[in-house]
């Protein structure tokens, strides 16, 4: 049967075009690969190339003609023996339908949080008359990393300074003569390439834990986290995913200036297939860590220098796991919620402390999970307390405390007394000078302004 | 003579097949068919392009076909892969099913990511081919720890790692060229210098259009080799191979090359003069050379030949009709495969 051939869409926008010459005359042979037509569009001429063999039977749009739509016939093309009055082939596949339209969740949840929130995990039990070891962040996060490389030969770590030089805030102490340079690798400085062989070895089913030597340096890499790491388990239909921990400190140190102190909780909690956790405590540190480590997806693990040194009791168990995705009510109250993280916590548990001495009680909820968002936990306190302040190292634009003020106007919007507060860091790169970066911080005193503000005292 | 041409043939540095003993029959129509599967595969693809039935970005590999079928020829099993947006060819290659392929250009259930990819993310785990990545040069620092695992487990796999003439000037290139040597791992790059990005040639581009030197700071061996002959590739392709898996550290092949199409579908390539085009198309097509080469050795007929022909377009056909008829992806996939 002699083959149609159609006006060609040349871009992913264009519906018709001009057929502005014939290069083949009826009659001519053609290849495959042969150009036969040339074609303008708005943007450009392009040439239209035979895809089958044959003889040009007949032309059916002359050159010249203007506004062709994409997929009319423009000629025939006749196989051996056969002649333009034969019918021609349909094998013209059928365009394809409209796009699917995203659907809501299936209890019609609101498009910005897409899947309605899943239930939370179960926190692990700590049996009665466990022993508590004090232990600093710092070690609890070494000792994390330990457990988890005895349990598994899959996992690794990598970074600046890792290992001979034993971390460059110590959090690798002890590893490299532990588990030896095949496990412990020194990496040169380079962020974007080491922060993809991560994600490459993640790809084989290795475990890469990759340390930046603090986030501000994750910017380098952050291509590959978010582009590779992210997205390339959607992108496969599933079969392609890593497992792997960026950590690391994050946040502002002191007196470092703006390119040395950021926090990057927002950033990373705006993408899909990352988890991002974010601990106060050195028991939280252990656990969420060994958490993240056994996870099968990317987890950016946001830690925080000035919390290394503190000391908190930690668990003396085997096996400590804390749940990715679960908050946890740090001191429970009744007239104002207040949700922190990492080194926000230090300021709302003062603040907590301050207002109680006023008679406001507050429930502080230290997230520890950035995404995805313990919204019920969050939840819970509002209904009962009517009042919300959010308590964030980061910027106010589009930080995480704008979208825990906009998902509880979305989920609990009736059980508000008073519009949600953020406290957050200034809208500015940090200064140097000490007076300036000291304003340029969270502190107690504007958690707890905000809390009076909230609860109208 | 075009220029591209002209420096070709004239660079006796260029690496062209003469080392190992001439293909026998079997060697020889295999390449003939995997290369002419590509060719037609991805005549195809423009065609359901042109259909308005693939949309997006489409970047066909006509014209290149010989540089991956002769690496392919070149590794063992177990070996990955990993390449740009430009890999319907490289997933041919594979072993990946032509209609699977397809589908996935065509946004249906069928294709290898279930149609949630598209033509410039695709995987399959089972024939170690690992994308199919849109980010010029990131696939080069994935591919360098995809082999750091193989080194890590000791498992004797090599990597094969492929991007362009453009992709050879991101920084995140170097990046891993130097921690390939230092930790000697088991890669090969491949630069398919097809002289141009996008509407930018190489020599407007780069300051040293020499891609074999290209790892040269970093002590890595390369070698300039005909890409338009897939004997050329082959046997270059086993040397680095073998370097590479010997515990040697990485090795570079700068394959050159050409494109026939445009960098994409609606790419007019200004950029070029049509003799230049003609010119490869006539005196270098890697499916041609070997086509002859089996005419002239009688290593097979006419006949035998016309028979593969219709045989590849037989697969081609029937992918073009199942990626047509494949139902798009359920709903529900919206929102599956973000976590695992
Ligand atoms: C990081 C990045 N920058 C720019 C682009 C847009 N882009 C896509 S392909 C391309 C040209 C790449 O050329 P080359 O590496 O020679 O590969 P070829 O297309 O010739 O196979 C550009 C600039 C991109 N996809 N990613
Ligand atoms: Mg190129």
């Amino acid at each position: 049967m002699p083959i149609e051939v159609l006006m060609p869409a040349l871009s992913p926008t264009m519906e018709k075009g001009n057929l502005a010459k014939w290069l083949k005359a009826e009659g001519d042979d053609v290849k495959a690969g042969d150009v036969i037509a040339e074609i303008e569009t708005d943007k450009a001429t392009m040439e239209v190339e035979a895809v089958d063999e044959g003889k040009l039977g007949k032309i059916l749009v002359p050159e010249g003609t203007q506004d062709v739509a994409v997929n009319t016939p423009i000629a025939l093309i006749l196989g051996e023996g056969e002649s333009a009055s034969d019918a021609p082939a349909k094998s013209a596949p059928k365009k394809t339908d409209s796009p699917a339209k995203p659907v809501a969740g299936e209890d019609g949840a609101a498009a910005s949080t897409g899947k309605p929130a899943e239930a939370a995990p179960e926190e692990m039990d700590v049996p009665e008359g466990t022993e508590m070891v004090a232990t600093t962040v710092r070690e609890a996060l070494r000792d994390a990393m330990a457990e988890e490389m005895r349990r598994d030969p899959d996992v690794f770590v990598m970074g600046e300074e890792v290992a001979e030089y034993q971390g460059a805030y110590k959090i690798t102490q002890g590893l490299l003569q532990e588990f030896g340079a095949r496990r412990v690798i020194d990496t040169p400085i380079t962020e974007h390439g080491f922060a993809g062989v991560g994600v490459g070895a993640g790809f084989t089913g290795l475990k890469p834990i990759v340390e930046f030597m603090t986030f501000n340096f994750s910017m380098q890499a952050i291509d590959q986290i978010v582009n590779s790491a992210a997205k390339t388990l959607y992108m496969s239909g599933g079969q392609v995913g890593c497992s792997i921990v960026f950590r690391g400190p994050n946040g502002a140190a002191a007196r470092v200036a703006a390119q040395h102190s950021q926090d990057f909780a927002s950033w990373y909690a705006h993408i899909p297939g990352l988890k991002v956790v974010s601990p106060y405590t050195a028991a939280d540190a252990k656990g969420l860590l060994k958490s993240a480590i056994r996870d099968p997806n990317p987890v950016v693990f946001l830690e925080n220098e000035i919390l290394y040194g503190k000391t908190f009791p930690v668990p003396k168990l085997d096996d400590y796991l804390v749940p990715i995705g679960k908050a946890k009510i740090a001191r429970p109250g009744k007239d104002v919620t207040i949700v922190a993280w990492s080194i926000g916590m230090t300021w709302a548990l003062e603040a907590a402390e301050e207002l109680a001495k006023k008679h406001i009680f507050a429930e502080v909820i230290d997230l520890r999970t950035i995404r995805p968002l313990d919204m019920q936990t969050i939840i819970e306190s509002v209904k009962k307390t009517g009042r919300c302040v959010t308590v964030e190292e980061g910027w106010p634009q589009f930080g995480v405390g704008s979208e825990i003020a906009a998902r509880i106007m979305d989920e609990a919007f009736d059980y508000l007394d008073a519009p949600v507060r953020r406290v957050t860091g200034e809208d500015v790169p940090m200064p140097y000078a000490a007076n300036l970066e000291k304003l340029a911080l969270p502190t107690a005193a504007k958690v707890i302004e905000a809390a009076r503000a909230v609860t109208y005292r | 003579m075009p220029a591209a041409a002209k420096a070709d043939k004239a660079d006796k540095s260029v690496s062209r097949a003469t080392k190992t003993a001439a293909w026998g029959k079997e060697q020889e129509l295999k390449a003939y068919r995997e290369m002419l599967l590509i060719r037609r595969f991805e005549e195809k693809a423009g065609q359901l392009y042109g259909m308005g039935l693939i949309g997006g970005f489409c970047h066909l590999y006509i014209g290149q076909e010989a540089v991956v079928v002769g690496m392919q020829m070149a590794l063992k099993d177990g070996d990955q892969v990993i390449t740009a947006y430009r890999d319907h060819g490289h997933m041919l290659a594979c072993g990946m099913e032509a209609n699977g392929v397809m589908a996935e250009l065509t946004g249906r259930r069928g294709g290898y990511s279930k149609g949630k990819g598209g033509s410039m993310h695709m995987f399959s785990v089972e024939k170690n081919f690992f994308g199919g990545h849109g980010i010029v040069g990131a696939q080069v620092s994935l591919g360098t720890g995809i082999a750091f695992a193989n080194r890590y487990r000791d498992n004797g796999n090599v990597c094969l790692t492929y991007f362009g003439d453009g992709a050879s000037n991101q920084g995140q290139v170097y990046e891993s060229f130097n921690m390939a040597e230092l930790w000697k791992l088991p890669v090969v790059y491949i630069i398919e210098n097809n002289k141009y990005a996008m509407g930018t040639s190489v020599d407007r581009s780069s300051a040293l259009t020499d891609f074999s030197k290209r790892g040269a700071s970093f002590n890595i061996p390369g070698e300039k080799v005909d890409g338009m002959d897939v004997r050329a590739v082959y046997d270059a392709g086993l040397k680095a191979v073998e370097y590479a898996r010997t515990g040697n550290g990485p090795f570079i092949l700068e394959m050159q090359t050409y494109r026939y199409r445009g960098h994409s579908m609606s790419d007019p390539a200004k950029y070029r003069s049509k003799d230049e085009v003609d010119k490869m198309r006539t005196e270098r097509d890697p499916i041609e050379r070997v086509r002859n080469r089996i005419l002239e050795r009688k290593l097979a007929s006419e006949d035998e030949i016309k028979k593969i022909d219709a045989e590849i377009r037989g697969i081609v056909n029937e992918s073009a009709e199942f990626a047509t008829n494949d139902p798009e992806p359920d709903v529900s996939e919206l929102y599956t495969d973000v976590l695992r």
